[in-house]
């Protein structure tokens, strides 16, 4: 087993206002995907959920408001996950609530410590 | 009461309280001194008392015999004596007769002692709960090998093996310090909920035994309620959760001894007052910051115990986050099942099938259920695979109900 870490990522939309039911809905989502891969014992980590507040810090002390650099895509959160092979892992993903709103995983392999 | 019963439920209330003192005084390595001493006690208790008659109270009657037979084996057994006395002289300032405490306030403290003792991660669960079985709960070897469905010697071997264990790692009886309790207590609620399983998954036929079991460990997890230091919001979470699961014992079999499935069982035979019980611990365990595993699987439990029509809706993320925070296939395939109650059968299939779990017979037990409405032999594969797997009498006669059932 190898672990992969899964990114999320989505366009910044701004605040995003959702009704409470709205929200319950999405949190429920998220909720039953990730329960899903626990019930397959191949969640290593819940990893971090990632807030819209950020900056980023250059050389020389430049520092510029927000978590985006570049593209206008944020980073929502990552987890992760337990997996044989990086197929496998993508195929974890399908199914990712983030997918249903525009948005997209990326997976990388975790090099282990001390290799 | 009378004497033929008086004895045996003696035994089972007295045994461990002397035991419990006793071993604290002549240290964890003269377990088995003590054992034997409280059982010559009770043997001499059955002779004297057939004889003259039971005297007008019998427990301080067993107290003194007990004491006094402590009191004789340290004065003339000169090495014991002096290894004992040793012991004792190191962690007190006594240096002359060794007192022999048998109040109610130092028994419970003795035996809240002798849980974290026997509790130790040093030593297998299963030697840890015979252990327990043996020295907190004054059950018989016999017994014990009933409840495991083994024989009196391989149980002999394993209470031999694990006293012989606690003694190389030097296992002291005592109060872990307080800063140390939380590290430690986890172990011993571990025991107590295998413990409880034990009697109430149980696979021996004797149901009186089995309900002892829940009993037991029931009320070992009250005695660490009892105590300031243990009662923590997780051990409070614990005891809700066996209330909640104790409340069904009347349910869950019928009358020919077979389980009944929980869809089937008739609501009326579940003990409210263990279900009101299991909610007052419930609320007593909501403190804290912690949420455990405890806390998830009584809040499922609580669910379990109402007839409410949304309940599968709140189990669902209950069960999410238990797997989260600890995976286990049972609670994964319990995940399924609720998964199946809010979005039907064929989503609940598909996330089934992903769980990997094909040398588990409750795996293809649900995956039959499931498919039922679906595809009636994909369910009879299932649930005749779920037959070759099972070992358990009263699982096999359900899986052949079922089948008869569907091939009908």
């Amino acid at each position: 087993m190898h672990e992969f870490v899964m990114i999320f990522r989505n366009e910044s939309v701004g605040e995003i206002k959702l009704s409470s039911e709205g929200m319950l809905t999405v949190s429920k989502d998220w909720e039953n995907w990730i329960g899903g891969i626990a019930a397959q014992n191949k969640l290593a980590s819940t990893g971090a959920r990632l807030g819209g507040d950020g900056k980023t810090i250059r050389p020389g002390n430049v520092v510029t408001n927000g978590p985006y650099a570049e593209i206008k895509e944020i980073i929502g959160g990552l987890i992760i996950v337990k997996a044989d092979s990086i197929e496998e892992a993508a195929e974890m993903a399908n199914g990712c609530p983030i997918l249903s709103i525009g948005g997209n995983v990326e997976i990388r392999n975790v090099i282990a410590m001390n290799n | 009461m009378q004497e033929k019963e008086l004895i045996p439920h003696l035994y089972r209330t007295e045994f461990r309280k002397i035991t419990a003192v006793l071993t604290r005084v002549f240290g964890i390595e003269h377990m088995e001194v003590a054992e034997d001493l409280v059982g010559d006690t009770f043997l001499q208790a059955a002779e004297t008392w057939g004889l003259k008659g039971v005297p007008p109270n019998p427990a301080a009657w067993l107290y003194t015999v007990a004491k006094n037979k402590a009191k004789d084996m340290l004065k003339h057994d000169a090495i014991f004596n002096q290894k004992v006395v040793d012991a004792v002289k190191l962690a007190s300032s006594q240096t002359h007769e060794i007192d022999i405490d048998l109040s109610g306030e130092n028994i419970k403290d003795s035996q809240l002692q002798m849980m974290f003792a026997i509790c130790h991660p040093g030593i297998p669960p299963e030697a840890q709960i015979g252990l327990a079985l043996r020295i907190l709960c004054g059950f018989g070897i016999e017994e014990i090998a009933v409840a495991f469905l083994s024989n009196k010697e391989t149980i002999n071997k394993r209470l031999f093996r694990a006293r012989e264990r606690l003694k190389e790692l030097n296992v002291k009886i005592e109060f872990p310090p307080e800063s140390e309790i939380n590290n430690r207590i986890g172990n011993v609620l571990t025991t107590l909920y295998l413990l409880f399983n034990e009697g109430y998954y149980s696979s021996t036929k004797d149901k009186v035994l089995s309900k002892d079991l829940c009993l037991e460990a029931m009320r070992l997890t009250y005695m660490l309620i009892e105590n300031k230091g243990t009662d923590l919001p997780y051990v409070n979470a614990l005891l809700s959760l066996m209330c909640f699961h104790a409340s069904r014992f009347e349910a869950r079999t019928n009358a020919k001894g077979e389980l009944v499935l929980y869809d089937e069982q008739d609501t009326t035979l579940w003990n409210q007052e263990l279900i009101t019980q299991g909610e007052y611990y419930l609320n007593k365990a909501a403190t804290g910051t912690e949420l455990s595993k405890y806390h998830l699987e009584a809040a499922i439990a609580y669910w379990h115990t109402t007839t409410n029509p949304d309940k599968w809706e709140k189990i669902l993320p209950l069960y999410n986050r238990l797997l989260i925070i600890e995976y286990s296939p049972i609670a994964a395939l319990n995940r399924t099942y609720a998964l199946a109650k809010v979005y039907g059968n064929e989503k609940a299939i598909e996330e089934a099938e992903k769980l990997n779990l094909d040398n588990n017979h409750l795996y293809h037990t649900l995956l039959g259920e499931l498919y039922i409405d679906i595809d009636t032999d994909q369910a009879l594969q299932h649930l005749e695979s779920a037959l070759k797997l099972t070992r358990s009498s009263a699982d096999k006669k359900l899986i052949t109900r079922k089948i008869k059932k569907l091939s009908a």
